[in-house]
C-alpha cells in the first residue's frame, strides 16, 4: 500500500500551510491590536464598500479631508482648515503641508479631485455615489448626463483644493468624513487597476497601510511611517478577525484571543457583564433606527388609524428590556435623539402607559372599523432572517394578537426580504433599518418622500410632508431648517408612516487593557486613537 | 432445471417468505438494544404528538415575566422576586406600594396615591404574569389607600423558557412533531421515488436502464445542500417543501438499491413464471418485485429518517428552517448554541431528547438489519 | 486502466455541463440580487452595477458568456468580494480546506475501519457496545453542536486551544475543527467497517484460515480486511469530496478561512459567479472522487473489472 505517500502528500501541504501561517504570526517586540471586525469586507475599494465593517478597515487606511475623533466629533483629517464662501456653496480646503502616500509621495488636491471623480462616474457604478451629490454636477455626473471633468471640485494648487457645492449643505463637513469622501492614489489605480487595492499594491494615506489579506481569515495592516501624524500611533499592527458569528467572535474575546469584537449577542449583555466585567461590555445609541413600516397602499394600513394602533400596541420598553438588554432603547419618533441641533417630533401617546396605549388602540380599531365586531384583521410580518429580528417579530405578533389581529410571521434571507420591498412588492407590516451616512434628520426624513419609490417602502404619500421637505431643501437659515424638518417629521408620526421602535445601539467588547476606545453615536474607532495600557 | 422444481419454487419461496419474517421478527425482539430503542421511539412520539394535548401552555403563548428563566420543579414566580413585581407595576401605574404580602398562592398589597385609586389601576396590577385576580377588598383614607388582594399565578416551567418568554417544553413537543414528521415524510417522498425509478430501471433494463442509471449518476455529482438552499430561498420556508425538497434529493440511494435487487429479482423463476402467466410488467413490478425488496428498504428507510432529521437541522442552522413560531428540534437546538454559556437549557433538553431519538433510530435500524440478514443465522 | 480512466473523466463533462446549466439559471431564479442591500442604491448606481456587471444583458447571452468564459477557465469576478475574482478567492481558500479536510479525513477512514473491526471482533461484547454508542453519538450530533461545545470546553473553560482561527495552522489550531469535521463521518466508518467485517469473519474462506490456526490478527489484517473493506470505500467517495471542500459549520464556528462557506454565503447574497465557482468545483470532486473509489474498488475486490 501507498501510506506513507499518503502521509508525505499530507505533511507537505501541512508545512506548506504552517509556512503560510508563519508570516502571519506576530514577532513578540511590536504592539498588535486584534481587532474583532464583525463581518468580512466585501471590499476595501473606497468607491465600493457600503458597510460599517468594511469602513472600520478602509478609515484606519485612507484619511479624508475630516475625520471622526474618538467621541465621533468631526475634527480636520487631511485638511488643516478651510473657509467657507458668503453664500455658502464653496467650501476651500487647505492640507497638510506634511500629509504623504505611503510611498512617499505628497497627499494633493488633485488626488481629491481623481476621487471624487471615480466616485461619480457612472462607468465606476460606485455603491454610495449618493453621499458626494451635493457638489455640483454630481448627480447629473453619475446619472450619465454631464461629464465626469465638470464636477464642482478643483485643485487650486498641490495643497488647495476647492469644492462648489449645487447648493448650500449644513452638514458637508460631516459628508467629507465619510468614506465616499476618501482620497485614492490615482497613480496606482492607472498601474494595477482593480488590482490596486490588494497588499503589495496598495499605497495608502492613512495611519495604516494593509500588508495581508486572507478572506474570512485575517487582514493585516502595518503602521504607516509616512504618516503626518505616526508619532502619535501607538499601535505596530492591526489584525481584523472578519469572523462575523457573534458566538464565536465572543468565545474568542473571552479566550483573549481579540482585543476589540464589534457586536456581541444583545440578549446576552447582563451575562458578559457579570462575566467579564462591566467596563468590558460596551453599548450606546448610535444614530440608527429600527422600524416596521405598513404597507400604506392597501388595507388595512391605507387607514392611519390602524397604523396608529399597532404602532400603539407594541410594548417597545418590553423589546427594549428584555430582547435587548436595554442594549436598543424604545423609540418614540423616526429620527434618533442625539443630532445637535434638532430636536425628534415624537409621537404623541409616547407618554401613556403601555395598558392605556392598548385600549386607545383598540378605540381606534373600533373607529375604523376593524377588530372585533368589525372586519378581521390578518396581518403578516416580514423580515430578514436573523435571530433578533426574529425575537422581535414574535414578541409583536404576540402584541397584536392582544387588539385582536391574527398575526402570521415570515422571514426571507436579506437579499430577497429587500429586493422585494424594493421592487415595490406588497406587504403587510415589513422591518426595516436605516442608519445614517452623516448625523441630519434630512437622512432619515428623505425616506419618507412620495417620490422616493426605492426607500420609500411603504409607499406613504402626504403633500404637506412633500412640501415641509421640499422647503427645507432651500431654506439657508439652520434653525428655520431644522424647524421645517421637525414639523415634517410631526406629520410623519401623526400619520404614523411606520411604526419606529428602537433606536439601534452599538455593541462592542473592548479589553480593558486598550485604552482610547470610547463610546459615540457614529461608531466610528480609529485604530490611530488606541493604545494599550 | 426440470418443470418440476420451477412449478414448486414460488410456493417455496411463499413459505420461505413468511417464516423469513417470523424469523426476522423473532430475531428483533431478541435484540435488546433495538427493543428498548423502540420503547423509547414510542415514548418520545407519544410525548411530542400527545403532549401538546394535556400540557397547559402552548408552544407560541409567551410569558412576558419569564424571558429565559432557568428549569426548575419549583413554579414560578420565586418568592423572593415578587414584591420586585409588584412594586413596578404599582409604579406604572403610578401609585405608590406601601406594603406587601405574599403566601404561596395569594398576596395582598396596600397601595396609595395623592389622589383617590382609580379601582381600574387593579388591570396593573394583573398585567404581570405572576399576578391575577386582583380586587380591591378595603378602601380606606377616602379612597387614597386601598388594600388589594389577589391570586399568584404560579406557572411551571420544568425545562425554562427560551429568549422569547415561550415555555421549552411544549416547543420541544412541537418541534419533534415537526422533525420526525419532516422525517418521515421526507423519507416517503424518497421511498416512492426511490423504489419506482429503482424497480422500472432494474425490471425493464437494457438501454432504459442505462440511462436512468446515468441520471442518477449526474445526480450524485449535484451538490445538493445548494438545491436545497435555492429551493427555500426561492419558495419560502414552508414546511412541507423543506421535507419535499429533502425528500428529492435522497431517493438516489434507494433507487440504487431498489435496481440491484430488481435485477437480481428479475431471474429468479417466480418473476419469470409470472411473466409467463402474462402479467403485465407493471403488474409484476407492483406484485413481486417491489415486495420482494423490502428487506433492504425497510433497513435502509430506518437509516434515511435520522438522516433527513439530521438535514433538517443543518439547514435551521443556516437559518433556513421551518418559520416561527413553529420550530423543529434543530431549530431549537441552532438556537441554543448561541447562547450556550448563559442559557444552557435552551440547549441541553432540545439536545437531549434530539439525541436519544436518533440513537435510538440508529438501533432500530441495526436491529432490522440483522433480523432481515438471511445471512446471519 | 488507464483508458478506462479517461473515458471515465471524459463521460464526466457532460455531467458537469448540466450541473452548471442548471445551478446558472436556478440561481437566476432567485428572487433578489447581488446588488439588494439593507440600504437600498440610487436606481441610477445600481443601473450602472448592473451594466458593469452584464446584469442588463438577457439571461442566455449571460449564460453564454458564462461559459465561454468558464472554457476558459475564467470563473469570472465575484459579486461580493469584489477586491477578488471566483478563482483567487477558490484558490485562497482551498489549501485551508484540503489540509483541515485531510486530517479529517485521515482520523475518520482510519479510525473508523479500526474501531469498527475491533468492535466486529468482539461482536456483541460490551466493548463492542460501548465503542458503536459512542460511534452513534457522532452521528447523532450534529457538528454544530459538537464544534461550540469543543471550543468552549477546550477553549474558554480549559484554555489549552485557542477557540477560533487559522493562527499558524498548527496542531493547536487544527485539532478541534479536525475532530468536529471527523467525528459524524467516523462513525459512519466504524458502523460500515463493523458491519461488512462481521459478514466476513463469517465467510468460509475466513472460517477456514483460522481453522488452520492462523493468528487472529493475521487473518484479520491480511484476509478479511481486503473484503471488508469494500463497502467502506464505497462510501469514501462522496464523503471525501464533502469533507475536502470544507464544511460551513465547522469554519464559521472555528472561524477558518475555507471554501466550505462561500457556497453557502455565495447562495443567500446572490453572488451568482461565486456560488458557479463552487458548485463547479465540489462537482468536479465529486467526479473524481466516485472515479477513485471506482479504482479502489477494482484493487480491492479482484471480481471487479474495468468496464
Amino acid at each position: 500500500m501507498n501510506t506513507p505517500r499518503v502521509f508525505r502528500a499530507l505533511s507537505a501541504t501541512l508545512i506548506a500551510g504552517s509556512m503560510l501561517a508563519v508570516l502571519a504570526t506576530p514577532s513578540l517586540a511590536e504592539v498588535v491590536i486584534r481587532r474583532g471586525n464583525g463581518g468580512e469586507p466585501q471590499t476595501l475599494d473606497q468607491a465600493h464598500i457600503s458597510i460599517d465593517v468594511e469602513g472600520f478597515i478602509v478609515r484606519d487606511m485612507f484619511e479624508g479631508l475630516t475625520i471622526f475623533d474618538p467621541h465621533g466629533k468631526v475634527i480636520p483629517g487631511v485638511a488643516e482648515s478651510w473657509t467657507l464662501s458668503d453664500d455658502g456653496t464653496v467650501y476651500t480646503f487647505k492640507l497638510r503641508a506634511d500629509a504623504n502616500w505611503s510611498d512617499g509621495k505628497p497627499v494633493t488636491a488633485d488626488d481629491f479631485v481623481f476621487a471624487y471623480r471615480r466616485m461619480e462616474d457612472p462607468k465606476e457604478a460606485a455603491e454610495y455615489a449618493s453621499i458626494l451629490y451635493p457638489i455640483k454636477n454630481a448627480e447629473a455626473i453619475n446619472g450619465g448626463k454631464a461629464e465626469v471633468d465638470t464636477l464642482g471640485v478643483k485643485a487650486i494648487d498641490p495643497k488647495t483644493l476647492e469644492i462648489t457645492l449645487e447648493r448650500p449643505t449644513p452638514y458637508f463637513i460631516e459628508l467629507l468624513a465619510h468614506y465616499a469622501a476618501l482620497p485614492v492614489p490615482s497613480w496606482t489605480i492607472e498601474k494595477f487597476g482593480g488590482e490596486w487595492i490588494k497588499p503589495g499594491n496598495i499605497v495608502c494615506n492613512g495611519a495604516f497601510c494593509m500588508t495581508e489579506n486572507v478572506p474570512n481569515d485575517h487582514i493585516t495592516a502595518v503602521k504607516n511611517d509616512k504618516y503626518w501624524d505616526a508619532a502619535n500611533v501607538k499601535i505596530d499592527k492591526i489584525i481584523y478577525n472578519p469572523s462575523e458569528d457573534q458566538a464565536t467572535t465572543e468565545r474568542m474575546f473571552e479566550a483573549g484571543e481579540l482585543d476589540l469584537v464589534y457586536n456581541f449577542q444583545t440578549d446576552q449583555m447582563k451575562f458578559l457583564e457579570d462575566k467579564l466585567g462591566k467596563d468590558q461590555v460596551l453599548a450606546f445609541s448610535d444614530l440608527a433606527s429600527y422600524y416596521y413600516v405598513f404597507d400604506n397602499r392597501k388595507p388595512p394600513f391605507d387607514d392611519a388609524r390602524v397604523r396608529q394602533a399597532f404602532s400603539m400596541a407594541v410594548d417597545r420598553e418590553f423589546l427594549s428590556e428584555k430582547i435587548f438588554s436595554n442594549t436598543q432603547m424604545p423609540a418614540y419618533s423616526f429620527v434618533p435623539p442625539g443630532i445637535p441641533g434638532y430636536e425628534s417630533a415624537t409621537v404623541s401617546w409616547a407618554d401613556l402607559d403601555q395598558l392605556d396605549r392598548e385600549d386607545k388602540a383598540k378605540e381606534l380599531l373600533k373607529e375604523a372599523g376593524y377588530g372585533e365586531g368589525g372586519k378581521p384583521l390578518k396581518i403578516d410580518i416580514r423580515f430578514n432572517t436573523n435571530e433578533n429580528h426574529k425575537k422581535v417579530a414574535t414578541a409583536i405578533a404576540d402584541m397584536w394578537k392582544a387588539i385582536g389581529a391574527e398575526v402570521t410571521i415570515q422571514n426571507l434571507d436579506v437579499k430577497s426580504h429587500y429586493a422585494y420591498l424594493q421592487e415595490g412588492g406588497a406587504f403587510d407590516v415589513a422591518r426595516a433599518g436605516w442608519t445614517a451616512d452623516y448625523s441630519d434628520p434630512e437622512n432619515f426624513l428623505n425616506l419618507l418622500v412620495s417620490t422616493n419609490t426605492t426607500f420609500n417602502y411603504g409607499h406613504w404619500k402626504n403633500e404637506k410632508f412633500d412640501e415641509l421637505m421640499k422647503a427645507s431643501y432651500e431654506e439657508r437659515d439652520a434653525a428655520k431648517r431644522m424647524q421645517l424638518l421637525h414639523d415634517a417629521e410631526r406629520i410623519a408620526m401623526d400619520e404614523q408612516a411606520l411604526a419606529p421602535l428602537m433606536v439601534h445601539a452599538s455593541t462592542w467588547l473592548v479589553s480593558n487593557k486598550v485604552q482610547g476606545f470610547a463610546p459615540n453615536p457614529s461608531n466610528e474607532h480609529l485604530t490611530k486613537f488606541l493604545s494599550f495600557k | 432445471m426440470s418443470e418440476m422444481t420451477q412449478a414448486l419454487s414460488e410456493p417455496t419461496v411463499a413459505v420461505h417468505g413468511t417464516s423469513l419474517w417470523a424469523m426476522a421478527r423473532h430475531r428483533f425482539v431478541r435484540n435488546k438494544a433495538a427493543m428498548a430503542s423502540l420503547v423509547v421511539l414510542i415514548v418520545v412520539a407519544v410525548f411530542s404528538f400527545g403532549g401538546t394535548w394535556v400540557y397547559p401552555h402552548k408552544y407560541d403563548q409567551i410569558f412576558s415575566s419569564y424571558v429565559a428563566v432557568p428549569p426548575s420543579l419549583d413554579p414560578y414566580p420565586l418568592e423572593d422576586t415578587l414584591e420586585q413585581v409588584m412594586q413596578t407595576a404599582v409604579e406604572r401605574a403610578r401609585l405608590r406600594l406601601d406594603s406587601f404580602d405574599a403566601d404561596g398562592t395569594s398576596y395582598t398589597a396596600r397601595i396609595s396615591s395623592d389622589k383617590p385609586v382609580d379601582p381600574r389601576a387593579t388591570r396593573y396590577l394583573d398585567r404581570p404574569d405572576e399576578f391575577e385576580g386582583a380586587e380591591i377588598v378595603s378602601t380606606l383614607d377616602d379612597g387614597k389607600t386601598v388594600e388589594v388582594r389577589g391570586n399568584i399565578n404560579g406557572q411551571y416551567f420544568p425545562f425554562g423558557t427560551d429568549r422569547n418568554g415561550r415555555d421549552l417544553l411544549p416547543r420541544i413537543m412541537v418541534g419533534g412533531q415537526v422533525s420526525i414528521t419532516v422525517g418521515l415524510l421526507a423519507t416517503f417522498v424518497s421511498l416512492i421515488i426511490g423504489v419506482t425509478y429503482g424497480a422500472v430501471s432494474g425490471y425493464v433494463g437494457g438501454r432504459v436502464d442505462n440511462v436512468m442509471m446515468r441520471f442518477v449518476e449526474i445526480l450524485y455529482s449535484l451538490p445538493f445542500m445548494f438545491f436545497v438552499i435555492m429551493l427555500v430561498v426561492f419558495f419560502g420556508r414552508h414546511f412541507v417543501l423543506i421535507f419535499a425538497a429533502i425528500g428529492a434529493i435522497e431517493w438516489l440511494d434507494m433507487a440504487r438499491i431498489v435496481r440491484g435487487q430488481t435485477l437480481s429479482l428479475k431471474r429468479r423463476e417466480f418473476v419469470e413464471a409470472a411473466h409467463a402467466m402474462g402479467l403485465s410488467n407493471w403488474q409484476i413490478i407492483r406484485r413481486h418485485v417491489i415486495p420482494n425488496t423490502i428487506g433492504p428498504v425497510v433497513v435502509f428507510v430506518t437509516v434515511l429518517v435520522p438522516k433527513v432529521i439530521l438535514l433538517e437541522s443543518f439547514l435551521s442552522f443556516l437559518g433556513l428552517g421551518v418559520q416561527e413560531p413553529m420550530t423543529s428540534w434543530g431549530s431549537l437546538i441552532a438556537e441554543g448554541t448561541t447562547g450556550m454559556q448563559a442559557v444552557p437549557w435552551l440547549l441541553i433538553y432540545p439536545a437531549a431528547f434530539f439525541v436519544v431519538t436518533l440513537f435510538a433510530l440508529n438501533f432500530i435500524g441495526d436491529g432490522l438489519r440483522d433480523a432481515l440478514d438471511p445471512k446471519d443465522r | 486502466m488507464i483508458r478506462f480512466v479517461l473515458r471515465r473523466l471524459m463521460s464526466a463533462l457532460p455531467t458537469i455541463f448540466i450541473v452548471v446549466t442548471l445551478s446558472f439559471f436556478l440561481m437566476r431564479v432567485a428572487p433578489g440580487g447581488p446588488f439588494n442591500l439593507e440600504r437600498p442604491l440610487e436606481p441610477q448606481v445600481l443601473e450602472s452595477l448592473k451594466r458593469a456587471f452584464l446584469l442588463d444583458r438577457p439571461l442566455i447571452v449571460q449564460y453564454g458568456h458564462y461559459l465561454w468564459n468558464l472554457l476558459h477557465g475564467d470563473l469570472g469576478p465575484s459579486f461580493i468580494y469584489r477586491d477578488f475574482t471566483v478563482a483567487e478567492l477558490i484558490a485562497k481558500s482551498l489549501p485551508y480546506s484540503l489540509t483541515l479536510g485531510a486530517w479529517a479525513l485521515l482520523v475518520a477512514v482510519f479510525g473508523g475501519i479500526a474501531i469498527g473491526s475491533y468492535a466486529a471482533l468482539k461482536q456483541n461484547s460490551f466493548v463492542d457496545y460501548a465503542v458503536m454508542s459512542v460511534a452513534s453519538f457522532g452521528i447523532t450530533v450534529p457538528n454544530f453542536v459538537l464544534a461550540p461545545i469543543l471550543s468552549f470546553v477546550f477553549a474558554v473553560v480549559l484554555r489549552w486551544l485557542p477557540a477560533g482561527g487559522w493562527g499558524d495552522g498548527g496542531p493547536a489550531n487544527l485539532l478541534l475543527p479536525v475532530i468536529s469535521l471527523a467525528l459524524p463521518q467516523l462513525a459512519v466508518f466504524a458502523r460500515i467497517t463493523r458491519g461488512s467485517m462481521i459478514e466476513t469473519l463469517r465467510a468460509d474462506h475466513i472460517r477456514t484460515a483460522r481453522a488452520y490456526g492462523l493468528p487472529t490478527r493475521v487473518v484479520v489484517i491480511v484476509h478479511a480486511m481486503r473484503a471488508a473493506l469494500v463497502p467502506a470505500v464505497s462510501y469514501l467517495g462522496p464523503v471525501a469530496a464533502a469533507v475536502l471542500t470544507g464544511s460551513v459549520v465547522v469554519e464559521t464556528v472555528y472561524a477558518l478561512p475555507g471554501v466550505g462557506r462561500y457556497f453557502v454565503l455565495g447562495a443567500l447574497n446572490r453572488d451568482y459567479t461565486l456560488v458557479m465557482g463552487t458548485v463547479v468545483l465540489i462537482s468536479v470532486f465529486i467526479v473524481v472522487f466516485n472515479l477513485i473509489v471506482d479504482i479502489l474498488y477494482a484493487v480491492l475486490d479482484p471480481r471487479v473489472r474495468y468496464e
